[in-house]
């Protein structure tokens, strides 16, 4: 069987607290918000903004949830799982992102194969890259001529297919 | 007419050799993407919905529906052979198949996981034919605050019921059902927690949560787990078929696990893993030797599957006739629907009823496709275990990234892809169930409308929703569903409970 790990005891639950101060967080935005919206309700008596404030209203009480669990049970606390792995796909994703539109569909989809992979331990580059381009390109090919699927192009594309 | 004559007429739609084609992808790619670890049907029907948005509709449901049946199928390869479920419910088969696989058994055992499949797929498919109308029936008389009342029931289960907490699972539905209110509201058109972003008015697209939170935030779960070796895969030695004995101890467990299995799929209580662990408790105590269960029974095989398969089958009963998903891929093929301009409900079947009983007689179709598919390609599905993991992976983000690239090209909807994927993958470190957030962005503004529309009718009395029976008792069970686990958790008895945790499908 796959070991997997997951929290293990440790008082009192850090990540519990930081987790009802996310939901707090999100809570307190909400019932802003849906405070925000001038509306009478008509009819129904509530009206747009007051589903907003429910949800709010849950989050705070889920928000305490958690700080009342931490405080007891704290049963999370050592965690090791390798934040390296995780860090080369994020910044895959990352470039994706941000080269998609200046360099196409082609290059920043290759480029983020090519960190997956190394993510997976497929470190040399020189191998990953080719082949995530020429994935990526027949990807390209396939769905942006064949089944009209807008995808962003750079030059690359433009030479190949035109523009 | 009666079901029979809409059954045919269903049939001689699926017969059309356009929908045989589209089925035919679909239980393939099902089947590989069962027998995959990593991916599920869920995350597979959400990929496709953007290259279907071109495509015949009919056509498009039936492919997701077959991907589902698909994934019921091969997830039981993976179990038996890998020790690993492919898909969360086929977690009972890995116990029993496994160990047969390992004395060599590994043939019979997928065989009659087909079989069985095979036989619920087919005997669940009819029962939702037969029931469906009925459901259909009971559905009209259905109001706005009996809605309510059901979406409220579907929220606890799929969130609180299960699970080793109720207060990460509800955690989970709220961060659903936050992500739920952005964009503009279906009722007045006003604008919500939009903060002046144009793409954020359209709300956020089931597709770009289930992708970000099943692929990237699975992804980023296993890769952090670092290289935990080579897992041995079990060769399938001898014949796949069964012996006059496989066969005698075998029907029986496929009759009982259907007959377990779908009134659990079709009941909202989220997912098909609860029907299966039942059926396998069911076989264990009915079996002539339990002393052979946890060393490769054959029954602990057959009932298991045949209830997996007979949920989803279920499933679809509550997803079809009240458009009500109970689980993450029927919340997934909710959205296909949507997608093409369909609502499932008592409607649908008065409004385009060759589109729903196609859909019906197709499965059973399916069915029969995978059988075939199952069977004597089985060591071409085996081959598929042996891809590396960073081919896989990055093969699997590609993709993902491809879907939501195509359907809404921005980098506001890519950004969103990154960071719920992120959330997705912190939510599986610290043990928070990842089904009910997708549950709760579909269902969310559903539940919201249903209650605003209650809550009009009554001018603003908040007592119209329990002031009939049905809507009452829906609540009641809801609130006992929520209530019952928490104190068995606080007793000490929520390991039972753990046990039973919906993960994806």
């Amino acid at each position: 069987m796959t070991k997997v790990y997951i929290a293990t005891e440790r008082r009192p639950n850090g990540a519990a607290f930081i987790v009802a101060a996310g939901l707090a967080a999100l809570g307190a935005l909400l019932i802003w918000q849906g405070g925000a919206i001038p509306d009478k309700g008509g009819y129904a008596g509530i009206g747009s903004g007051d589903v907003p404030k429910f949800v709010g209203y849950g989050l705070l009480a889920l928000a305490f949830g958690h700080v009342w669990s931490g405080l007891r049970h704290g049963t999370t606390g050592r965690l090791h799982p390798q934040f390296v792995p995780v860090l080369w796909i994020v910044a895959g994703l990352a470039l994706q992102l941000v080269l998609l539109w200046p360099a196409g569909f082609t290059v920043a989809s290759g480029l983020l194969f090519a960190f997956t992979a190394a993510g997976f331990g497929k470190r040399n580059l020189g191998l990953t890259l080719p082949i995530g381009l020429a994935l990526s390109l027949l990807i390209y090919g396939v769905f942006d001529q064949l089944l009209k699927l807008k995808l962003p192009a750079g030059l690359l594309e433009n030479l190949i297919f035109g523009g | 007419m009666t079901t029979f004559d809409f059954l045919l007429q269903g049939l001689a739609v699926a017969m059309d050799p356009m929908i045989l084609f589209y089925a035919l992808i679909g239980v393939t790619l099902g089947t590989a993407v069962g027998v995959l670890p990593g991916i599920g049907p869920a995350l597979t029907v959400a990929l496709l919905l953007p290259v279907t948005y071109g495509l015949d509709p009919a056509g498009s449901l039936i492919m997701f529906a077959g991907i589902y049946y698909g994934g019921m199928y091969g997830g039981s390869t993976t179990s038996i052979l890998l020790n690993t479920p492919g898909e969360s419910a086929s977690i009972v088969t890995a116990l029993e198949g496994n160990k047969m696989a390992r004395a060599g058994r590994g043939g019979p055992a997928l065989a009659t996981a087909a079989i069985g499949s095979f036989v619920a797929g087919l005997l669940a498919t009819l029962a939702l034919a037969f029931l469906a109308p009925y459901v259909v029936k009971l559905a009209l008389v259905f109001g706005p605050r009996e809605y309510f009342a059901l979406m409220l029931l579907a929220f606890v289960t799929v969130s609180a019921a299960f699970g080793d907490s109720t207060l990460k699972g509800l955690t989970s539905l709220f961060i659903g059902l936050s992500l739920a209110l952005v964009g503009i509201d279906q009722l007045t058109g006003q604008a919500r927690l939009s903060f002046g972003v144009p793409e954020l008015l359209d709300g956020v697209e089931v597709t770009t949560l289930a992708v970000a939170l099943f692929a990237i935030g699975e992804a980023l779960f296993v890769a952090s787990q670092g290289n935990v070796g080579v897992e041995t895969v079990e060769a399938v030695k001898g014949s796949v078929w069964m012996t006059r004995a496989d066969w005698a101890r075998s029907w029986k467990p496929w009759l009982r696990g259907t007959a377990i299995g779908f009134p659990i799929g079709a009941m909202p209580a989220g997912g098909a893993e609860i029907g299966t662990l039942l059926s396998y408790a069911t076989e264990k105590r009915l079996a002539k030797n339990p002393e052979e269960f946890g060393h490769g029974a054959i029954e602990g095989v057959a009932g298991p599957e045949a209830a997996n398969n007979a949920s989803a089958a279920g499933t679809l009963v509550p997803l079809l006739t009240l458009g009500l998903p109970t689980s993450a891929t029927a919340a997934i093929l909710l959205a296909g629907f949507q997608q093409f301009g369909l609502q499932p409900g008592p409607l649908l079947f008065a409004t385009s009823p060759q589109l729903v009983w196609g859909l019906i007689a197709s499965l059973l179709i399916a069915n029969v496709m995978l059988l075939v598919l199952n069977l004597p390609m089985i060591r071409l599905w085996v081959k598929l275990l042996t891809i590396p993991r960073h081919w896989l992976y990055a093969g699997i983000l590609l993709f993902s990234t491809l879907g939501t690239i195509g359907m809404n090209p921005s980098p506001v909807e890519l950004g969103m892809l990154l960071i719920f994927g992120v959330m997705g993958f912190l939510m599986r470190l610290y043990g928070y169930p990842i089904a009910p957030v997708v549950v709760g962005l579909i269902l969310g503004p559903m539940a919201e409308q249903q209650l605003r529309r209650a809550l009009s009718i009554s001018q603003g009395d908040w007592t119209t929703l329990v002031s009939t029976p049905v809507a009452a008792g829906i609540l009641l069970v809801a609130a006992l569903a929520l209530i019952v686990p928490l104190v068995m958790r606080l007793r000490g008895k929520g390991a039972v409970l753990a046990q039973i945790a919906s993960d994806e499908d």
